[in-house]
């Protein structure tokens, strides 16, 4: 038998390649949904159901490539992960919950501070919205603005290097503010930037934990309501067994 | 047969523990303290280790001594720099222990990488000791002594340098130490020591873990750090972040028409802690203290005579002056922190301290109130620690004496009638440290005689509590000024006299209230009931348990592992855990080292020539022994931490008096010979009366310090002395009978040393110090039992 030429070998390569990836991808469609799975079986537990919506995007936003190379096996598992610079990106279950809280959809504004990995950002601007977001961390802002870049989020999402304390009121304000770092209180300025009937949802906990939760609404006439919450149920300290 | 000279084994012996006491440092700077205590605790066992490898491999080691003494010494020193600055580089992630097997890995790495440097001392010292027979208390009491020399040694290093640095001292004396060992080589040795003494300053820089506080701050953009100082309570580090500067203000109004102005960060060992504000004179950029949780007792007086207590970086006083204060008295522990903030940062912060009406006072805040009679209308604890630490339950296992319902005692006894205490802390769900809080303040106001449920009000803000404690029944009109200061600013009244679960969920809403339903269980008649039943350890806190931040509860660990698999990590403390693990995981080590040398070759042969009644009876007498010492030293520790108002000094008082006395006594048991076996009959009534006298020494507490060092001084020599003598009693009787056994049974004592220092803290966190002190007397005397026993058979 003739050795094969140069490109019958390229073209040849290009199909096992290929087949490779769709089985790849056909694997990370599959982890996909079983990690869908997970975080809807969780929410059922707590019976805090998350939007099928919600879930229908989770299932479309592909994960692995919002982590690290060596973090891309656990990619789908429901927990945080490392992202570097001291940074996680958030257990699956608390991005369903906090996109589904922002109750934001098509049409709709969100400001984001503390983009990551851009994870978030992502499931929001596939919810619909538009979507600015801001990070301090510079690498990471560049990562993540080159990575939504490349799997087709540029328009719906802006990424900005600033200091978030002080919002992005040039392109607000918001019908929903996601903040994702815990800071001493709730930043006066970024409650400015939510329009009446917006929400505003802060995560509060150290770094690969979540334990508890704030949701602030901004009522018509621009008073607050907020509601504390914790995404995990825990035994009651009173009337408890 | 030749000997390594005393000073060798002196100096390899301050080199080691220096080296452990450093090590302890570096690991809760780099990583957190009780990791840190994970990860030497198994190091620890490296001494244990040796003893079972020497007694394997005697022959072959003691023939070539001291050659062999001077080849681990010098081992050690290698190792022990290598070894640290490897452990560096390690990307141990302690908050993926929940999850990641790769965390484990790093975590079983920084054990070995650990456990090295200490196998190699401990070879050397136990060679030592087998070699010197009956000689062995010259050897223990050389060993001792270098010890205490070194406890010194360290503390000063680490009091007046960066704390690496300090890895250059450890090396050099244990090269030094190799090179007296022998003379052969000496000056081979003295190269090393010298040029480990002139290690680069750029290898001796700690790498913070990517997670602790100052490496997320020094992440930001521009972000540098400004200026630092090293004291005894830490390193303290200022960040200056142009680009995002620090905006820290806990429990801030949402509502707040002002923010901060322009903050420096602090951090303590690498977490947060506080921040400096911008202050030039003038207290309108300040307006923002207003609209922060912490303010509330400021609407309820008028010019208020206030004691800050632990003021850092001077937050709270400026708070108070600008909600006008009539005078502040601000008591702060470490003078590196004040000497920071008026002085390297004169220039941005405006000297709090030396504002017209503020009164600082460095010292310790129960040491400051025991010694004056001054009185106050409000006493506030400053909020010191960092949101996340204590949000990540990080500080479990450490003691805290401000918390304590003997503290609450003191502050109440400081207030004139009618004044408040405020303690603002961050905000926890499910509730816990506010319900303790409660929970001591009402022991405390019981105590006193006075009714809790008229005397208490708590504000939840968005996230923190300001715990109210009036020194009086509070006022209608006080009630109302509170709540209209809650209004005005969306807070919530958790608890106050007279409230309804309606009254306290009102702003900020939870789906379930605890804190006004814990408040009234803790305030009714079912408060045991409700302690009991309550998935979290909230009991009042003591002198004799300070442990605040432990709210470790059994109950929870079932809801661990189901969280976990959730993905969530629960409102868990680590430290207990982390504690408990590290316990399994040496008495698993050491029950495999300890009976490694009954199954192998040379060891087991020589073992055999000692009838098993006695190996056991030596096993179970070094064991004892072991935790008995460790069961003293640890509850005293804590109490002269109190007493001396200073962790850092008590810690080198205890531990260097401790020693010098325990040499002293060793020295002197040896020429009791070994007839004589009172000395534990003495330690039987000794160590109980410290249990009865120590809780007395609260009144000791208004001395000055040099009068408390002395009395402290005078409390440790008796002890220490009578507590160094078993040890070298049986050690000699041991190089009569069955000189084989001597490194085992030295290598036993190692094991139950380190086993008995986690044992001795999880018994405290329970049942006490007390407690803990009673079991020491119990295992002295089961000792003194089984060393007549041996002795007579």
């Amino acid at each position: 038998m003739r050795p094969l030429g140069v490109s019958q070998r390229f073209i040849l390569g290009m199909v096992a390649l290929s087949c490779a990836l769709a089985v790849a991808a056909d694997e990370w469609a599959s982890k996909r949904q079983a990690m869908v799975e997970a975080v809807a079986s969780v929410a059922n537990e707590l019976a805090t159901p998350i939007s099928a919506e919600v879930l229908a995007v989770l299932a479309r936003v592909p994960r692995h490539e919002f982590v690290p190379a060596a973090q891309r096996v656990h990619a789908y598992e429901n927990r945080p992960l490392p992202i570097g610079y001291g940074q996680t990106i958030s257990q699956p279950y608390i991005v369903a919950l906090m996109s589904d809280l922002a109750k934001v959809g098509a049409g709709g504004t969100a400001l984001e501070v503390g983009t990551g990995s851009g994870y978030q950002a992502a499931i929001l601007a596939e919810l619909g919205a538009r979507v600015r977001t801001i990070e301090i961390i510079e690498p990471l802002a560049r990562e993540a603005q080159a990575r939504l870049s490349r799997l087709g989020y540029r328009e719906r999402v802006e990424v900005r290097i600033a200091d978030g304390y002080f919002g992005w009121p040039e392109k607000g304000p918001y019908d929903a503010i996601l903040v994702t770092a815990a800071a001493s209180h709730v930043p006066p300025p970024l409650v400015a930037q939510l329009k009446p009937g917006g929400r505003m949802v802060i995560p509060v906990g150290a770094p690969f934990q979540t334990q508890q939760l704030l949701l602030i609404e901004k009522q018509a006439d621009g008073g607050l309501k907020t509601r504390q919450m914790m995404p995990v149920r825990f035994v009651p300290l009173v009337g408890g067994k | 047969m030749t000997f390594a000279p005393l000073s060798a084994i002196a100096l390899l012996s301050a080199a080691t523990l220096g080296y452990e006491l450093l090590l302890l440092r570096i690991t809760a700077l780099i990583h957190w303290h009780h990791f840190a205590a994970l990860a030497i605790s198994v190091a620890m066992l490296g001494f244990g280790a040796a003893g079972s490898a020497v007694a394997i491999l005697r022959r072959p080691l003691l023939s070539r001594y001291p050659q062999s003494f001077s080849l681990a010494a010098g081992a050690f020193a290698l190792s022990a720099l290598v070894c640290t600055l490897v452990a560096q580089q390690v990307p141990f992630n302690a908050f993926e222990l929940a999850w990641s097997f790769m965390a484990w890995g790093d975590l079983l790495v920084l054990y070995l990488l650990f456990f090295l440097p200490f196998f190699c001392a401990a070879v050397a010292l136990c060679l030592a000791y087998a070699t010197q027979g009956e000689q062995a208390f010259r050897v223990y009491r050389a060993d001792l002594a270098g010890a205490a020399l070194g406890a010194l040694l360290m503390l000063a290093s680490l009091h007046e340098m960066p704390t690496m640095a300090a890895l250059r001292g450890v090396t050099a004396l244990a090269f030094l130490a190799a090179g007296l060992a022998t003379r052969r080589h000496f000056w081979f040795w003295l190269v090393l020591a010298g040029g480990s003494a002139l290690l680069p300053p750029a290898w001796l820089r700690p790498s913070f873990s990517p997670y602790k506080d100052i490496s997320q701050a020094l992440a930001v953009k521009e972000a540098r750090l400004l200026a630092s100082r090293q004291g005894p309570l830490g390193e303290i580090a200022v960040v200056a972040s142009p680009f995002a500067p620090q905006r820290h203000a806990p429990g801030l109004s949402p509502l707040s028409p002002a923010i901060p102005p322009e903050q420096l960060a602090i951090f303590v060992d690498g977490q947060a802690a506080g921040a400096v504000t911008h202050f030039a004179g003038d207290f309108a950029p300040l307006s923002y203290v207003a609209a922060m949780g912490s303010s509330l007792p400021y609407r309820l007086f008028e010019r208020p005579r206030v004691l800050v207590l632990g003021a850092g970086a001077g937050a709270e006083v400026l708070q108070a002056k600008a909600l006008g204060a009539q005078e502040v008295v601000a008591v702060e522990a470490d003078p590196e922190m004040v000497a920071l903030v008026e002085e390297d940062l004169a220039a941005f912060s405006g000297r709090p301290y030396r504002q017209p009406g503020v009164r600082l006072e460095i010292a310790e805040a129960r040491g400051f109130l025991a010694s004056t009679r001054e009185r106050f209308d409000l006493i506030q604890l400053a909020l010191l620690d960092g949101q996340v630490g204590t949000l990540a339950g990080l500080s479990a296992l450490q003691e805290n004496y401000l918390y304590t319902v003997e503290a609450f005692a003191a502050y109440l006894d400081h207030l004139r009638p009618g004044g408040l205490l405020a303690i603002t802390r961050w905000l926890q769900l499910p509730p816990r440290d506010a319900l303790r809080l409660t929970a001591t303040a009402i022991s405390a106001l019981e105590r006193r005689g006075e009714e809790p449920d008229k005397s208490l009000l708590l504000l939840r803000t968005l996230n923190t509590t300001t715990l109210l404690v009036k020194n009086g029944a509070f006022s209608e009109q006080e009630i109302a000024a509170a709540r209209r200061f809650a209004d005005q600013y969306a807070f919530d009244l958790a608890y106050f006299p007279g409230a309804t679960a309606a009254d306290s969920n009102r702003h900020n809403h939870l789906e379930a209230d605890e804190f006004f339903a814990g408040i009234e269980a803790l305030l009714g008649p079912a408060r045991e009931d409700f302690l009991r039943t309550a998935p979290f350890d909230l009991r009042p806190t003591r002198d004799d348990r300070p442990y605040f931040a432990h709210f470790f509860s059994w109950k929870n660990l079932p809801e661990f592992w189901r969280l976990r698999r959730q993905g969530a990590v629960p409102p868990l403390e680590w430290g207990y855990p982390l504690l408990l693990l590290a316990l399994v995981q040496a008495l698993v080590a050491a029950a495999v080292l300890i009976l490694l040398p009954l199954a192998i070759g040379a060891s087991r042969h020589a073992f055999r020539s000692v009838p098993a009644s006695t190996r056991l009876g030596v096993t179970a007498y070094f064991l004892l022994l072991g935790f008995a010492f460790m069961a003293v030293e640890i509850p005293l520790l804590a109490r002269l931490s109190l007493l001396l108002a200073h962790p850092a000094y008590a810690a080198t008082l205890v531990l260097a008096g401790l020693l010098i006395f325990a040499g002293l006594g060793a020295g002197y048991a040896h020429r009791l010979r070994q007839k004589n076996l009172w000395p534990f009959a003495a330690l039987l009534v000794l160590i109980p009366a410290y249990a009865l006298a120590l809780p007395l020494l609260e009144g000791a507490m208004a001395w000055p310090l040099p009068l408390r060092a002395v009395l402290a001084s005078g409390l440790i020599a008796p002890l220490g002395f009578f507590l160094g003598m078993p040890f070298p009693l049986a050690l000699a009787w041991l190089a009569e009978r069955a000189p084989a056994l001597t490194p085992w049974a030295w290598g036993i004592n190692g094991f139950a040393s380190v086993i008995a220092a986690l044992a001795a803290t999880l018994l405290a966190i329970h049942f006490g110090h007390a407690a803990v002190l009673g079991l020491a007397v119990l295992a002295y005397f089961i000792a003194w039992l089984v060393l007549a026993w041996l002795r007579s058979s």
